[in-house]
């Protein structure tokens, strides 16, 4: 009886790919280990019985070296049926996972996937020859389309442990894997395909710093093009078809407590930036001005995963990171934290040691403004000029450097050197892509909408209370006198707590000017993560080091708006 | 004819060299941390990298950046100091 199917196979193979094509489920596939380690599990029909499928992180051999692959052995002990998903174009190297498999007494399915791509480049394998070899069945695969994942289930109870392959040591199991190569594989002479060229072309110092500049540059412009639409169309629809509901709603309540909470501070009126209701600003900032740039960032993120190209960035950038204390991998935590500094930090595991996290985690919470904050500071100091925006960010990338290069000097312990698997390049399919923005959304949907609408409650009953007020009169004198800025700035940096979105917004309604703004907006970003951000820095860096990491923050933060005032606005 | 082998290191781009050695064995290797268990040579081997082998330097980056290597379909990039404990003839 079939009850647990486990999905095992060397990384970047489209195992995830076959997992979502299996369940029809929603699961991330990416190219690089940080997103696999949280594995996914689904439910799928085999003969009309509800069969439970999981989706192991990637393992190159069950010779455990790292957590993740620890997990993976772990769960192929538990499995009743092991699909092993090798990619026909590195045979070879995958083959010794499946020798490994094959000697224990799991039974074993083998798709043998990335079919077309193996034939594409000349390599032919005859997988009835193979099948008969390793004694279970092999299925060729392309899940990317879908082909051959109808047989491949049709054969899962065909899956058996032949026990044809007698345990040995590793170099027994390569001299076997060498004698079957023989016997399945015709490799095809190839020429250099364009593939190769772009290759070399996006690795090669001379010419791929320039690309990927020119590539960061292009994803940029897309997202910000595309995030500006979008947010013009849905701001449309909060002006002209849920203004009038909520004005009809507001008529019902009647002025009041219930109504400033709800809807907005001056009754009958409704400024949806700036009302500050749980109902006006509450839902108005999430939906129409972040989740426009969110839609964006994750589709293009999704593109350059997909398409294998950010472990070519890494190697590209290795040279600049070692100096902050990571590696080259340590821009995929910074890639992600720009869309949310969450999913930024779980990425940071990927990094080897103690001090590289602590180094990735600080200069994420202080340099890296998420999706939602950017949305936001294009929101208010665009109007002003780009030259503004242009001081925030050129802020924070001084700072990226500067901090990262003096925690590199202090902080104890070993930075290893970068160790990292390039993938193919791969055209992205737009059914992951799609799938893989979609879930993401869901998700920023589901952990942004909850704390902005907390957020806007709090501060909103904070103000109605008169505490908001007496804060700010108290801390009048240090944010004017060391950052230039109103008492009210304080309000923000609280707010900023909850969702750094909402912080920034709230600037608007204060009486400053573009400098101000610049000041105000560079502070929001460095002092403190958001609370969601925050509570997973604790989990992954531990209360003692997250304590330190906040010391620097705040004391960064401090430093900075002193210094920003000095600049713009004088002594 | 035996040549001597060579540091892959000092492979220039483009070149080809057989691996003839891969120092930072099972439990040596300190190099990686929490990894440190598990040597150099092993986390190499199952990426198929071994002994025998033919390796490619594809590129190498300015400044003793990391350099990226490939063995059949293979491709990876790793640090320089990694590259040192490979040995190999240039063919």
């Amino acid at each position: 009886m079939i009850k647990k199917i486990v999905l095992m196979g060397n990384p970047n193979v489209g195992k995830s790919v076959v997992f979502s094509r299996l369940t029809g489920a929603k699961v991330i596939s990416s190219n690089y280990p940080g997103t696999t380690i949280d594995f996914s599990k689904g439910k799928m029909r085999l003969d009309e019985e509800q069969v439970e499928i999981i989706d192991a992180p990637g393992t190159y051999s069950l010779e455990s070296s790292n957590k993740a692959e620890k997990v993976a052995v772990k769960m192929a002990n538990d499995a009743d049926v092991i699909v092993n998903v090798i990619d026909a174009t590195n045979l070879e190297r995958n083959l010794y996972l499946t020798l490994e498999l094959l000697e224990g007494d799991k039974p074993v399915i083998i798709a043998l996937n990335l079919w077309d791509e193996a034939k594409h480049i000349g390599i032919n394998i005859d997988e009835k020859k193979l099948e008969k070899i390793l004694g279970v069945p092999v299925v060729p695969t392309v899940a990317l389309t879908g082909e051959g994942i109808k047989t491949l289930v049709s054969r899962i109870k065909e899956a058996k442990s032949p026990k044809k392959i007698k345990p040995t040591v590793e170099e027994g199991r390569w001299i076997e894997i060498g004698s079957i190569i023989k016997k399945v594989e015709k490799v095809e002479h190839r020429h250099h395909t364009l593939r190769d060229r772009i290759n070399d072309l996006t690795i090669r110092p001379s010419t791929g710093i320039p690309i990927a500049l020119g590539i960061i540059f292009i994803s940029f412009w897309i997202v910000i093009f595309i995030g500006e639409n979008l947010s013009l169309l849905i701001s449309e629809v909060f002006e002209r078809g849920y203004k009038p509901i909520l004005l009809g709603f507001g008529e019902i309540i009647g002025d009041g407590h219930i109504y400033n909470i709800l809807i907005s501070q001056d009754y009958g009126e409704i400024v949806f930036s700036e009302s500050l209701g749980i109902l006006s600003t509450g839902l108005y900032l999430p939906l129409a001005v972040v989740l426009p740039y969110i839609i964006a960032f994750y589709f293009m993120l999704s593109i350059l995963e997909d398409s294998g190209y950010l472990p070519r960035l890494a190697t590209l950038v290795d040279n600049v990171f070692h100096k902050l204390g990571m590696h080259g991998y340590g821009i995929i935590p910074m890639f992600l934290g720009l869309g949310c500094n969450v999913p930024g930090a779980l990425a940071t595991r990927a990094l080897e040691t103690r001090k590289q996290r602590f180094i990735a985690i600080t200069l994420l919470a202080i340099a890296i403004p998420c999706m939602a904050q950017m949305a936001m500071i294009f929101g208010i100091l665009g109007p002003y000029g780009i030259y503004y925006i242009g001081i925030v960010f050129l802020s924070l990338i001084i700072l990226y450097v500067t901090i990262g290069f003096i925690l590199n000097k202090f902080i104890k312990g070993t930075s290893p050197e970068i160790f990292l698997e390039i993938p193919p390049y791969r055209l992205p399919s737009l059914r992951t892509t799609g799938k893989k923005t979609w879930m993401r959304i869901k998700w920023f949907l589901k952990e942004a909408i909850p704390f902005m609408i907390i957020g806007v409650a709090v501060i909103n009953i904070l103000y109605t209370a008169g505490l908001l007020q007496e804060l700010a009169r108290l801390l009048q004198p240090v944010m004017e006198g060391l950052f230039g800025l109103p008492g009210e700035a304080s309000t923000a940096m609280i707010t900023g707590f909850f969702r750094k979105d909402l912080a920034v917004g709230m600037l608007l309604s204060l009486d400053v000017n573009a400098y101000q703004l610049v000041i105000a907006a560079t502070m929001l970003t460095i002092y403190f993560p958001c609370v969601a951000a925050f509570i997973v820095m604790i989990k992954e860096l531990g209360v003692k080091d997250m304590l330190k990491s906040a010391a620097i923050m705040l004391s960064t933060a401090a430093i900075v708006g002193a210094v920003l005032k000095i600049i713009l606005i004088g002594v | 004819m035996h040549k001597k082998g060579i540091p892959l290191v000092h492979l220039q781009k483009g070149k080809k060299g057989k691996i003839i050695y891969i120092h930072g064995g099972r439990h040596g290797g300190s190099n990686f941390g929490h990894h440190g268990h598990y040597g150099f040579r092993n986390r190499l081997n199952v990426l198929g990298i071994r002994e025998g082998q033919i390796v490619k330097v594809d590129s190498k980056q300015p400044f003793m950046g990391p350099i990226t290597i490939s063995v059949g379909n293979c491709q990876m990039t790793l640090g320089r100091g990694m590259a040192h404990k490979i040995i190999v003839e240039e063919i």
